[in-house]
């Protein structure tokens, strides 16, 4: 069953177009990126899911609810940790999670999501005392505490210098193993590499592409066959590597040469991404 | 409410968890609040300090009474200002653009029990605020307490909600949170000074009298004037209760149309 799906959605703020017509689904369990650069709709996508806010068009169902007009049990269930937002700076981590499990029904235990999200030695610390990566983590610490089946995180390791991110990336694969459902938002490919079951790349309010990381690299974009000849570097792109390749190698036997430097490039996700969201500048 | 606002969920639940839930937030509030040092010292404190100093340079008779019992009145208009005018208007501020508004919207805490506790907590700081000032003010200068204590105490729940209502739309036009404080203050010091809460404003020039007396802490202190100067109930002034309801309904209107969850830049 869908934890999400989504079709023709389209916002527009005034004259500008944000989401141009977007359809995706997410399973239950699934962790799925949302990938793209800034200004292309990721936030304004996730923000309508979340229910802040409204659409102009399309069909939306999250957890079974239309976000714009939820039953009373959809905040129960979600858990939102958002692109930037402070909580008390006077509380302490353990009053900040009290807090907000005070407002579920059925919260996890505190104590027991400190632990989980690294926060145990700073429980007592006041919130304005921690570091940007510890509070961020706070604010993934605050949107599991409601024990929800669907978290939502809008670009959650931005800023973040490379130990904190691996250490958040490693707090977002548990989740996965807690069997929640994970939407999130990057614009870092490796971000949505590691973590991401599948991955939608988003340019200009629109979807270009979907599948796993694996199928996005895999299935795209032509293979580079490099290797000099009489010194110089000589590219060959193709879509059928092993038939190439075979006749590069036979020809360079056949005269009796080695094909210098000969290397065989798959495209990474970068690769993809840059062409998926380049298109314009190359057209 | 925001255009983007999105309905407000129906709540199926038994009454008792919405008391729980206020209880909760309204406990929260409280220690969100005295756990500032910044809010304790000048919402809380303020007042009491500028009572021990006005109450000291002041002597003789105010209006027929002790200089003492004027100024505590006065104090008592100006603790409520600052209180429920002044630092609602900025901790709102301050929630709005670091988006703890926003965060909690995505909660299943419902916004009418927020606002509740919000208020509740405001009123509760300004009430023990008020019995703080009389304390104060027995033990120092002899004042006397008040004789119609549930007349002081309606003005004390309507003076609190009015100038709450006045901070919630004030808050509404201010756009950073840096800058929250100073605009508050901005407004706050001359209204407390053209009403009379630091002292009598009859040798005042004409023109200061006549913006002081449309101010809404003008009809706020001369009730509290009425209630604990001259012992007579709220109700004996009507026409200033009424003014001052007005400036409450007036700011409830701009709160309502103008208020929003999300930080001003987003």
């Amino acid at each position: 069953m869908s934890a999400i799906s989504v079709s023709g959605l389209r916002k527009s703020y005034g004259s500008l177009e944000a989401v141009r017509g977007v359809d995706f689904e997410i399973e239950e369990g699934e962790v799925f990126g949302l990938l793209g650069p800034n200004g292309a709709g990721k936030t304004t996508t996730v923000e309508i899911l979340e229910g802040y806010r409204s659409r102009d068009d399309g069909a939306v169902s999250v957890l079974g609810h239309d976000p714009q007009s939820p039953g009373p049990d959809f905040r129960q269930r979600i858990g939102v940790v958002l692109q930037q937002s402070q909580l008390w700076p006077n509380l302490t981590v353990r009053e900040t999670h009290a807090m907000f499990a005070g407002y579920y029904e059925h919260p996890r235990s505190v104590d027991e999501v400190i632990e989980l999200v690294g926060l145990a030695e700073k429980r007592d610390a006041r919130t304005k005392t921690l570091s940007g990566g510890q509070k961020r983590r706070l604010d993934l610490g605050v949107a599991l505490v409601g024990d929800p089946d669907l978290v939502f995180l809008d670009e959650p390791t931005t800023g973040f210098d490379p130990a904190a991110r691996r250490a958040a990336w490693e707090m977002i694969r548990s989740l996965r193993s807690l069997g929640k459902t994970v939407l999130l938002t990057t614009h870092y490919l490796d971000e949505a590499e590691q973590l991401a079951d599948r991955v939608a790349v988003l340019r200009e309010g629109r979807i270009v592409r979907v599948g796993t990381p694996r199928e996005l690299t895999t299935s795209d974009l032509e293979v580079e066959i490099h290797y000099h000849r009489n010194g110089e570097e000589v590219v060959v792109t193709t879509t059928e590597p092993t038939r190439v390749l075979h006749e590069l190698t036979a020809d360079a036997l056949a005269r009796g040469e080695e094909l210098d430097h000969l290397e065989v490039r798959r495209p990474t996700l970068e690769d993809v991404y840059l062409a998926l969201t380049e298109e314009d500048a190359e057209a | 409410m925001s255009s983007e606002a999105i309905t407000v969920e129906s709540r199926p639940r038994p009454g008792s968890h919405g008391a729980r839930l206020f209880v909760h937030q309204l406990r929260g509030e409280q220690l969100v609040f005295w756990r500032s040092r910044e809010a304790a010292l000048f919402i809380f404190l303020f007042p009491l300090l500028l009572f021990l100093l006005l109450g000291s340079v002041y002597s003789g008779k105010i209006y027929g009474v002790p200089a003492s019992q004027a100024l505590l009145a006065g104090l008592i208009g100006y603790g409520c200002a600052n209180t429920s005018f002044a630092g609602l208007a900025i901790q709102l501020v301050i929630r709005r653009e670091n988006a703890i508004l926003k965060r909690l919207r995505a909660t299943p805490l419902p916004a009418a029990t927020l606002v509740a506790a919000l208020l509740v907590s405001t009123l509760l700081v300004f009430a023990l605020q008020t019995v703080a000032l009389f304390l104060m003010g027995s033990v120092l200068y002899s004042t006397p307490f008040p004789s119609d204590v549930a007349s002081l105490a309606a003005a004390v729940v309507v003076g609190s909600a009015v100038f709450a209502a006045l901070g919630v739309a004030t808050s509404t036009f201010i756009r950073s949170a840096e800058g929250s404080s100073a605009v508050v203050n901005f407004i706050l010091l001359p209204m407390a000074f053209l009403s009379g809460a630091f002292g009598p404003t009859l040798h005042y020039p004409a023109f200061l009298k006549a913006i002081g007396d449309v101010l809404p802490l003008k009809y706020f202190i001369d009730i509290v004037n009425t209630v604990y100067l001259r012992g007579d109930a709220i109700w004996t002034k009507p026409l200033d209760l009424a003014a001052l309801l007005a400036w409450g309904v007036a700011g409830l209107v701009i709160a309502v149309y103008r208020f929003r969850w999300e930080p001003t830049s987003s």
